[in-house]
């Protein structure tokens, strides 16, 4: 044997076991900061299911004595008189209104705001899109109740004019009926919801714009299409996914926006399409800021009942959202 | 169908900046010329001048003349759009559409064009999968998503989408640089069928690439960083490779530079 034989074979450890290579303490293979960090990131998807079912069993809890004592039926009435000795209630006319209004300003919203999302990623010079960029972003920041006192006390004049201009020269149109009185309506309440989800919509929407690789939009100027036509084979589908999040965010906000709907809206509980005249809507979020100070128990519960409605409609339109884009899955970039 | 082309005095910029200067060179139908030289020497913006695909990057201008068959390139008048759906490109990453179908790949430049109707579209489409050699293995999923393919199937697919439009010229840009060694034979056989039709222009850094394929061999190189890049000589690709005319080119193809 020679002497290099008698050094102890390298490949046995301290420990006794054999290999050479780094071996864990204990059961797993993961490091404290690991650890530490997996249970921080678990803790925080956590934390956010319990909150909102912390929230939706809070709306059944408080809403529950107050449908008990309702004397109409809930789901299937307009009326909405919580308040008296037996109290009436029905979220028709509330949740009519709120969808109704909300569609109207994703109506008017959407086209300007893809328009200026896209003019903003693609036409506008680079001196140019970085300050406009600014500008709606800016206007995302602006409070809703600032909103709301421009609506009330600018924009109803003018959407007065319009409404008479509209009821007179295409009155046909089921939602254009009137009967001489206008302004503080639905119209007018859409107009300013649009106007506050458009910068929402549009910022997003350019972001997934910008994202568009370079390859793509090439391959498509390179068959010979024209800026357009680029947009509309390369930008448009590849963004597709991402502007649908950003409406079903600008809808969230819609449904859910409160006191500049309460400032500019002349509420009543109805069911009706006449949206210029005013006295013929009402919304869930705005009649809860405006009936909540004078409710009484009952009052408040049925209240805390139509937040669960509101509650529901958000959450499906978010499932809905969420299967259209799951329906093109293998086809998103 | 295929048609010539001849640069005259080519210049092009990117803002201040010359990238490519005096270019002249004449490209002959139905010939697959390559164009080689070291990075950055302008080889890929030259080609990207011959569809007016350079200015699309802001600040990119070209002067000159750039004749297809007679008529100029960089005319007054003339649609770069039009030019483009004449000459057809393959970039160097495989860039299918990734929201589209196998079939609406292929189909879209033809559905550019306002091609409609689905026994036209099917037809053409069949006709470019298979002149790109892929029908056979894609045939029986043409509505899954282009992008499931694998990389060399992706760019077979890509020039798929450019033949589909029938163009005059097909430009190349290093297309086998992304791809293993056997997509890269396929895509090889596959231009070698295609020099029927078309007039072929490839970027290649694979010298033996150009070897293989082409007729023709350009060799592009710059003297120095922030110089513009000349094109050296153009000739026979069994000329340039064995007896080139410039020192330069032989100390580049023998491996002494670049």
């Amino acid at each position: 044997m020679s002497s290099l034989s008698t050094t102890p074979p390298p490949s046995v450890s301290p420990d006794g076991r054999a290999g050479t290579l780094p071996r864990t303490g204990g059961r797993s293979s993961e490091r404290r900061g690991d650890r530490v960090f997996r249970g921080l990131s678990l803790g925080a998807g956590l934390s956010l299911l319990g909150i909102i079912v912390a929230i939706a069993v809070f709306l059944v809890v408080q809403a529950v004595p107050a449908l008990r004592d309702n004397t109409a039926s809930f789901l299937t009435d307009t009326v909405w008189d919580p308040n008296a000795a037996s109290p009436a209630f029905g979220i028709v006319a509330l949740a009519f209104g709120t969808v109704l209004s909300s569609l109207l300003a994703l109506a008017m919203a959407l086209p300007v705001a893809l328009g200026v999302a896209l003019f903003i990623s693609h036409y506008a010079p680079r001196r140019l899109a970085g300050p406009l960029g600014y500008v709606v972003d800016l206007l995302a920041a602006v409070p809703s109740v600032v909103y709301g006192l421009w609506g009330i006390f600018f924009l109803n004049d003018k959407v007065i004019d319009t409404s008479a201009f509209l009821a007179e020269h295409v009155g046909w149109f089921p939602l254009f009926g009137a009967d001489g009185i206008y302004g503080r309506s639905v119209f007018l309440a859409s107009i300013v919801l649009a106007i506050m989800i458009l910068p929402i919509i549009a910022s997003l929407s350019r972001e997934v714009f910008l994202q568009v690789p370079t390859s793509q939009q090439e391959a498509a100027l390179a068959l010979g299409a024209t800026r357009w036509e680029m947009i509309r084979t390369a930008v448009l589908p590849f963004g597709k996914p991402g502007v649908i999040g950003a409406t079903m965010l600008g809808l969230g906000r819609a449904l859910g926006e409160t006191i500049a709907v309460a400032i500019v809206l002349s509420p009543a509980f109805v069911v009706s399409l006449d949206i210029l005249t005013p006295n013929s809507g009402n919304t869930i979020a705005a009649n809860i800021a405006l009936g909540f100070a004078e409710a009484s128990s009952t009052g408040r519960g049925a209240l805390i009942a139509s937040g669960l409605v509101l509650f529901a409609i958000t959450l499906v339109v978010n499932v809905l959202a969420r299967a259209i884009i799951h329906r093109r899955r293998e086809f998103t970039a | 169908m295929a048609k010539r082309i001849e640069s005259i005095g080519l210049d092009a910029y990117y803002g201040a900046f010359k990238a490519i200067e005096d270019v002249n060179v004449v490209i002959e139908p139905k010939t697959i010329t390559a164009l080689i030289g070291p990075s950055g020497c302008g080889k890929s913006t030259f080609l990207r001048t011959l569809n007016r695909m350079h200015e699309v990057v802001p600040g990119a201008r070209v002067t000159g003349r750039l004749l297809l068959d007679d008529e100029d390139v960089y005319g007054p008048g003339v649609d770069a759009t039009g030019v483009r759906r004449t000459i057809g490109m393959v970039f160097q990453r495989p860039n299918p559409f990734p929201t589209m179908s196998i079939y609406d790949n292929v189909a879209a430049g033809l559905r550019l064009n306002g091609v409609k109707g689905k026994k036209v579209l099917d037809e053409a489409v069949e006709r470019s999968l298979k002149g790109a050699n892929l029908w056979n293995e894609v045939k029986d999923r043409l509505p899954k998503p282009g992008a499931g393919l694998s990389g060399g199937q992706q760019q077979r697919l890509c020039i798929a989408r450019a033949i589909a439009v029938e163009p005059q010229v097909l430009l190349m840009d290093e297309p086998c640089s992304a791809l293993d060694p056997i997509s890269t034979l396929a895509i090889e056989d596959l231009m070698t069928e295609l020099k029927d039709r078309f007039t072929i222009v490839i970027v290649t850094h694979n010298m033996q690439q150009a070897a293989r394929v082409s007729d023709r061999t350009g060799f592009f190189t710059i003297e120095a960083t922030g110089e513009p890049g000349r094109l050296v000589e153009i000739d026979d690709t069994q000329k340039i490779f064995t007896n080139p005319g410039e020192k330069r080119t032989e100390d580049y193809i023998t491996g002494r530079f670049g």
